[in-house]
């Protein structure tokens, strides 16, 4: 009989890690906390940074995981994992041989910072707001119109000691710059400001896209961190920030303001960790037993990482070790350690 | 009558947006689109000769000009000797000579 591995998570990670378990003769089996497969990447529009639909990447994997005969089981919470078992919100034990844990992250709660007026006045959004206002064809002013000046706050919750996230959660700058193209795009009128602390370009194509939002879209990008946001008697927003390469304050109504939210540790890592004994990283991710050849051990055996469970990561990325993690799961069965 | 109590009230030091008159701006980054692709690494001003004996500031002046502050940018920009170097250097491949010569036609009359 072959063994069995639960995959913790029914994103793209836990859908790609379970693929190509099968695929090396296992039997995965995928606890999915939610009713339907695709994690965050569901609700997304386009990807960056080649604009592709993001269900180019889910439905194939949804598609392959029903095709493989892949056992799924939705609206299940994991509550607890030992070694060689996993423990359900319902009280279900299930025995297994091993478990990845592609759990995800969470979307930084962008009410925590007060100060931008999230959730207290219109006109004010996140990112994951833009992508669903996308996927709805209903981008638009919170009064129905066409925005005439936009703009777009980087590292809303990275990089942030106030809000206890340090780390960088290293997609948002190219989301900015994507979102700032797609906004464009739908509204050529409009002036379009990114403000940012650093831009952080790492990936094939971000550099370029940086450059072409600079250049072919007259995408505007202040080096500075809004302050604060006010409401306006008309319901536009009025930012504050400093012009930093200028040394000058700065400030300006806008009919939109986009805060782009980071990736934070789920809450549900601290009682994953405590009962499994696998470690968290100090920002509350799960930690990798190191960065280099063991990036998808968890640090005890038997419990394994793919994909944002361990730290913010891109779509690729996150496919790619789910892979990697299939090829290190065999090695412990199969040889032990 | 107006009595002299020995202070004045300073100017607001804030760019606002929103009062700025940005035509000109926009000429110019019509004209020279690579202008905006501008990242701030300073090398221009670093290696500017005339930097090195004045205030001139080439990366401010043009930051500013861009957020439609025009107030001194012309008589600014006619320090620059258009030596070239800050365009060999720019990692951006920005013709700042060009730069240069478009704020002072554009803003030659403010």
């Amino acid at each position: 009989m072959s063994k069995r591995v639960v995959v913790v998570g029914g994103g793209i990670s836990g859908m790609q890690t379970a693929l190509s378990l099968k695929s090396l003769g296992f039997e995965p089996l995928i606890l999915e906390q939610s009713r339907q497969l695709g994690g965050k990447v569901a609700d997304w529009h386009l990807l960056f940074p080649s604009f592709t639909p993001a269900e180019e990447v889910t439905v194939p994997l949804i598609r392959a995981v029903r095709q493989n005969g892949i056992l799924v089981r939705l609206g299940c919470k994991v509550v607890s994992i030992e070694s060689r078992r996993v423990i359900l919100c319902s009280g279900e034990r299930i025995d297994c041989d091993a478990v990845v844990l592609c759990s995800g992250s969470t979307l930084f709660d962008a009410t925590i910072k007060e100060e931008y007026g999230y959730g207290i006045y219109d006109n004010v959004y996140t990112s994951a707001d833009i992508e669903k206002m996308m996927n709805n064809e209903c981008v638009a002013t919170a009064s129905g119109a066409a925005p005439e000046r936009i703009a777009i706050l980087h590292c809303v919750g990275s990089r942030d000691e106030k809000v206890c996230q340090r780390h960088c959660s290293k997609v948002c700058c190219i989301t900015g710059v994507k979102q700032a193209i797609e906004l464009k795009k739908l509204f050529p009128k409009a002036e379009i400001f990114n403000f940012y602390m650093d831009i952080r370009m790492f990936g094939p194509g971000y550099e370029e896209l940086y450059r072409q939002a600079q250049i072919d879209y007259n995408i505007h990008f202040v080096r500075g961190r809004i302050s604060e946001a006010s409401p306006l008697m008309d319901g536009r927003v009025q930012i504050k920030a400093e012009d930093t390469l200028t040394g000058r304050p700065l400030r300006m109504s806008v009919d939109m303001l986009v805060l782009m939210i980071g990736m934070r540790a789920n809450d549900d890592n601290a009682f994953l960790s405590s009962s499994s004994g696998a470690e968290l990283a100090p920002n509350g991710f799960f930690k990798s037993r190191n960065s280099f050849v063991d990036n998808v051990l968890s640090t005890k055996d038997g419990i394994f990482l793919a994909g944002t469970v361990s730290s913010p990561k891109t779509i690729g990325q996150s496919l790619n070790e789910a892979t990697t993690v299939a090829h290190r799961v065999a090695e412990y069965l199969n040889y032990g350690n | 009558m107006a009595t002299n109590f020995g202070f004045s009230i300073s100017k607001p030091r804030v760019i606002d947006v929103d009062t700025n008159n940005l035509k000109k701006s926009n000429e110019i980054l019509a004209a020279l689109p690579e202008l905006q692709s501008c990242i701030g690494c300073g090398s221009c001003t670093a290696s500017c000769t005339a930097g090195n004996l004045t205030s001139y500031n080439f990366r401010k002046v043009h930051t500013l000009v861009r957020r439609g502050e025009y107030a001194g940018a012309y008589e600014e920009m006619n320090k620059c000797m258009l030596c070239g170097k800050c365009r060999l250097l720019c990692p951006r491949g920005i013709n700042t000579r060009r730069v240069v010569m478009l704020i002072k036609k554009c803003l030659g009359d403010f």
